[in-house]
């Protein structure tokens, strides 16, 4: 479905990503990980349109999207999160999800009734007239998470939608990734937290300084050597 | 809740009727002048309102589209003695056109380019008007004989800022309007919501500079007289816009309508008590709004009793 192809992005000299290529199948949960600075983030800001690479391509559904624009990119459908929320500080929780609907519909009713089942899906709704400024950062995720649905993407690029949540918190972000997947969206998760990566990912891709170091099923890249080299140390290894 | 929902809706249209009916009871001259200025402002405030209160595309030269505009008028008369009131098409028109080239090259980037830019525009059309003698008749300026009196402009006047009043609440109440302030709050966020950043601030730039032009061309029917200093005017039009518009309360649809009536008797005191000096107390009055009231008057309401969710 979503497709990496030798794909490299160098900001001066300093190479974010190198070589690096995977493949996202259709109803998968596709987990990227890797340390800190390791260009995760900006596999998906070149996947959504926000840089475009220094080579390579990336092919969704079969078809070259490398360079398009973010709102093209997101029309086709492929809808992200941001790790650092972008919520629409001064509209409401509705609206911001109902500005995100119309990617899709143009009447302003229609837009609305969409907006307040995707708000119900992510459990939100009772936030629906919230200034979003004034959300929670739990509550803020989830707005992120619910305005990439309204947009009806076929596949989700969530990034680091788990990180700054509390436990509970968690659980909750777990299962909705997990109700998004019945929904039949394809998903490609960027973590940081190992229960959450470990327990919902079908294949996980590992990256370090750009590049790939492993990619497998979560036990395969969890015992993987280079891997554990990666996050611990060469000592742990 | 639901009647007094419907008796909100109202209101509106109240106002309208009510101000219908002046001129019925009041013909002092002076006064039907000031309410039109006051009508012109509101349009001038509603447009900028749009593209910097909605949108957030900040122009400090929004005399750019009211001179094309109040020209597009002056001119036609002035080259070929067609009237004036021809320029109410006119004028809107070559306001787009000249709106257009600009958001296409500044909108792509963001932060001051835009605002500076229109500063710059407004700037450089004052001095052609005033150099390109042939063609504007200069410094001298274009005047016309007026053709009605003033209860015929006051009811333009009015025309003028209702319709750009009901067109911008439509407009905002729609999925333009959505995307506006979704651009306004996170141009990235709004990129990745599917939203075409560069078409939709386009998109409200040309409704914006297609009423300032309006206003202009009715400025030169009404007044009978301009000049590049009056229509093409830094502080008179373009700083004067902002004002209007931040006083009100910005982003809000009836802010520019308050911040309208404040400003024409505000400036119309100054400059009869305060003479040369009322653009010292136009400074000051700048600084107390962005101290005191950075919401407008409008919001004053919500200011004294802070309390919003959570």
């Amino acid at each position: 479905m979503l497709e990496v192809r030798n794909l490299t992005k160098y900001f001066g000299g300093l190479g974010a990503v190198r070589n690096l290529s995977f493949e996202v199948e259709k109803g998968q949960i596709f987990g990227l990980i890797g340390p800190n600075g390791s260009g995760k983030t900006t596999v998906f800001n070149l996947i959504n349109g926000f840089y475009s690479p220094t080579s390579g391509e990336i092919l969704f559904k079969g078809k070259p999207i490398t360079g398009f624009k973010p709102n093209v990119i997101c029309r086709k459908g492929i809808a992200r999160t941001f790790q650092v929320v972008k919520p629409l500080s001064r509209m409401t929780v509705l609206e911001n999800v109902m500005a995100s609907a119309f990617c899709r519909v143009d009447s302003l009713n229609i837009a609305k009734e969409e907006a307040l089942k995707t708000l119900e899906f992510c459990s939100l709704i009772h936030r629906k007239d919230y200034l979003a400024k004034s959300l929670t950062i739990g509550d803020r995720k989830r707005l992120e998470i619910a305005r990439a649905i309204a947009t009806r993407p076929e596949i989700i690029l969530l990034d680091e939608t788990a990180a700054g949540l509390n436990p509970t918190e968690l659980d909750q972000a777990i299962a909705l990734i997990k109700k998004i997947r019945e929904q039949g969206v394809t998903i490609l998760i960027v973590e940081h937290i190992m229960r959450v990566i470990m327990s919902i990912s079908d294949r996980i891709h590992a990256i370090n300084y750009g590049q790939t170091i492993a990619e497998g099923t979560p036990q395969e890249v969890a015992n993987n050597k280079a891997v554990i080299e990666a996050y611990l140390g060469e000592a742990y290894a | 809740m639901e009647s007094k929902r419907q008796f909100k809706d109202l209101i509106p249209w109240l106002i309208l009727v009510v101000l219908a009916l002046v001129p019925l009871i009041e013909r002092n001259p002076y006064i039907l002048h000031m309410m039109i200025m006051v009508f012109i402002w509101i349009c001038l405030g509603q447009s900028w309102n749009l593209l910097g209160g909605f949108t957030g595309q900040v122009s400090f030269g929004h005399a750019t589209f009211y001179g094309v505009g109040a020209y597009s008028a002056g001119l036609l008369y002035f080259h070929k003695e067609i009237s004036t009131w021809y320029g109410m098409f006119l004028g809107p028109l070559m306001a787009m056109v000249f709106a257009v080239p600009l958001g296409l090259i500044c909108f792509r980037l963001r932060g001051a380019y835009f605002a500076l830019a229109m500063l710059a525009l407004a700037e450089v059309l004052r001095l052609v008007a005033t150099n390109w003698i042939s063609f504007t008749n200069g410094a001298v300026g274009i005047l016309i004989v007026p053709i009605a009196g003033k209860v015929f402009y006051y009811y333009m006047a009015l025309a003028l800022a209702a319709v750009s009043f009901y067109v911008i609440y439509r407009v905002v109440n729609s999925k333009w309007g959505y995307y506006f302030v979704a651009i306004r709050e996170d141009q990235d966020a709004a990129e990745s919501m599917g939203i075409d950043t560069t078409k939709y601030k386009l998109l409200s730039l040309l409704i914006s500079a297609f009423f300032t032009g309006l206003a202009g061309a009715f400025y030169m029917n009404y007044l009978a007289f301009i000049d590049p200093h009056v229509v093409f005017s830094l502080v008179d039009v373009s700083i004067m816009m902002i004002l209007v518009v931040m006083l009100g309360g910005a982003g809000t649809l009836y802010g520019p309508a308050i911040g309208a009536v404040i400003m024409v008797i505000l400036s119309e005191v100054f400059r009869s008590y305060f003479g040369h000096a009322n653009l010292l107390i136009l400074g000051i009055l700048i600084i107390f709004i962005i101290v005191f009231i950075p919401d407008g008057v409008i919001e004053i309401r919500r200011f004294l009793k802070r309390r919003t969710y959570a």
